[in-house]
């Protein structure tokens, strides 16, 4: 029933993804400050290690050796779970994505995917609903009025977002006829579901760039408006845990908008798992440039932007999505 | 349209910056590599020399008067012959603002501002600068000028031997 090499290749395969996706977080935050400070004519950090490479390292030693604050009157219990509850279901979500081809080794079948769960996109779904409460909480725990209003803007922006996300999700589902993952991904060996779905794309990008509380959308943390949002009254490895989850989170769903729309692991004369990385990298790579570019929006654009524009259109798509398909038999 | 507007200012934001990535960053890496400043910046303060090798300064008080920040301080003393020096003169550079006031108050020209801005110190003590400290051999920024050459009649010189100074008129053989 339980084969002991299944259980230890699958441990290999989450201790493999968890420290892959640590270090990408780290060094997604150094290349985050390098690239604006390209972007705004400066170097940005190269003082530790040639170009910067061990800033991470400083930065984890930094944080690791901050005081441990806790502002009087908050929720203990409370305000020590927020920043897991933040952190921790983002990481879980890569558990679902397949992140390369299948591989035969020693004549055992091996997924390039911790879990190939048949309801892999409903438990993405489920995941980021469940990195609400990190907010939330961390924000309600604090007993500080500009971390109560960061979450407040926070969870309402987050579930708001959240719908259009998840509709926006809806055609790829209907063209693959699966919720699994990686079929998703091998629906996409032809063509990828960008062509056939552009204007859900453009919605998911939008969406996932306001569930990772990225600049156009960010303010849960609007810093010159209330200090630094939700995780104001942190400090230490605490914060880090905030601030590290958001990144992971960019990798996360970087991840997803490249099973989702960009053909997975699918691509030409590189390896798999190449292909992967670099359509990872480039949503990346397209959150911070975007980052380096727009202002914050207003709250009420924020709102009107995703109920009024983003949501309508998206049903609109998936109606013509199964028009199409009903039509094509 | 505005949603044709907005993207357009959306891209053409974004063209903006991908541009800016590949422009060469304005920093300068301070420690390797330093900024000369002007030869008119005011940085570390000094106390210059006559070209003759006297010090200049006549602890007239004019520069500790003018300071904003009370950062001055001296006593002022004579020689034999009558000329005034400063016993001793301070400078705390840990309240110094760099103001400048001082060197335009300075009727001697001895108290001058120079371009040199690292004086950094760990111990602000060390910011406390004596006249030894601020004495320098040159001339700073006027080159000839002596302030003897030009005052200081009867003190230094006699009557009438100074620059753009006629002898006196000998009011005896002065008739009509």
């Amino acid at each position: 029933m339980f084969d002991p090499i299944d259980i230890a290749i699958t441990l290999g395969k989450i201790l493999l993804v968890f420290m892959v996706i640590m270090t990408m977080a780290a060094y997604l935050v150094l290349a985050e400050r390098k690239l604006l400070g390209y972007i705004q004519d400066r170097i940005g950090p190269n003082r530790v290690g040639p170009f910067g490479i061990w800033q991470p390292l400083a930065d984890a030693i930094k944080l690791f050796t901050k005081e441990d604050f806790k502002p009087a009157g908050a929720d203990k219990w409370l305000f020590y779970l927020a920043p897991a509850m933040a952190a921790i279901p983002a990481i879980m979500i890569f558990a679902v994505i397949p992140f390369g081809a299948p591989l035969t080794l020693f004549g055992r079948q091996v997924t390039m995917q911790v879990s190939d769960l048949n309801v892999g996109l409903l438990l993405f779904v489920a995941f980021s609903s469940i990195a609400v409460y990190g907010v939330a909480l961390g924000g309600w725990a604090s007993n500080s009025k500009y971390a109560l209003l960061g979450s407040i803007r926070g969870l309402a922006q987050l579930i708001s977002y959240e719908i259009s996300m998840g509709l926006s999700l809806v055609p790829v589902v209907m063209l693959a006829r699966s919720f699994q993952l990686s079929e998703i991904v091998g629906a996409q060996e032809g063509c990828w579901f960008i062509v056939y779905q552009p204007l859900a794309f453009i919605i998911f990008m939008i969406s996932i760039l306001a569930e990772c509380k990225r600049v156009p959308f960010d303010i849960p943390e609007a810093e010159g408006e209330i200090v630094a949002g939700y995780h104001t009254e942190y400090s230490g490895m605490r914060f880090s845990l905030f601030f590290v989850g958001e990144y992971i989170n960019i990798v996360v769903l970087g991840g997803l908008a490249a099973t989702f729309f960009l053909g997975g692991w699918h691509g030409p004369f590189l390896p798999p798992v190449l292909w992967f990385f670099i359509k990872v990298l480039a949503v990346a790579f397209l959150f911070i440039w975007i980052r380096g570019t727009l202002p914050r929006m207003r709250y009420d654009q924020l709102m009107m932007f995703c109920w009024k524009v983003l949501t309508p259109l998206a049903l609109l798509n998936i109606l013509a999505t199964a028009w199409f398909i009903l039509l094509k038999g | 349209m505005s949603v044709i507007n907005d993207t357009k200012a959306i891209v053409i934001g974004m063209w903006t910056t991908w541009k800016h990535i590949f422009r060469r960053p304005v920093t300068l890496q301070y420690p390797e590599e330093k900024r000369i400043p002007y030869p008119r910046y005011r940085a570390r303060i000094v106390l210059t020399r006559d070209p003759d090798g006297g010090e200049r300064c006549v602890a007239c008080y004019l520069c500790s008067a003018a300071c904003p920040v009370d950062c001055i301080s001296m006593q002022s003393a004579a020689t034999e012959e009558g000329r005034r020096y400063a016993l001793w003169f301070r400078i705390n550079f840990s309240r110094c603002i760099f103001c400048g006031l001082c060197a335009e108050a300075c009727p001697t020209m001895a108290i001058q501002m120079t371009p040199d801005f690292e004086i950094c110190n760990r111990d602000i003590m060390n910011l406390v600068y004596e006249k030894e400290d601020l004495l320098i051999d040159g001339c700073g920024k006027s080159p000839e000028y002596n302030f003897y050459h030009h005052a200081g009649i009867g003190v230094t010189q006699r009557r009438g031997a100074g620059l753009e100074e006629k002898p006196p008129v000998d009011v005896r053989s002065l008739m009509p």
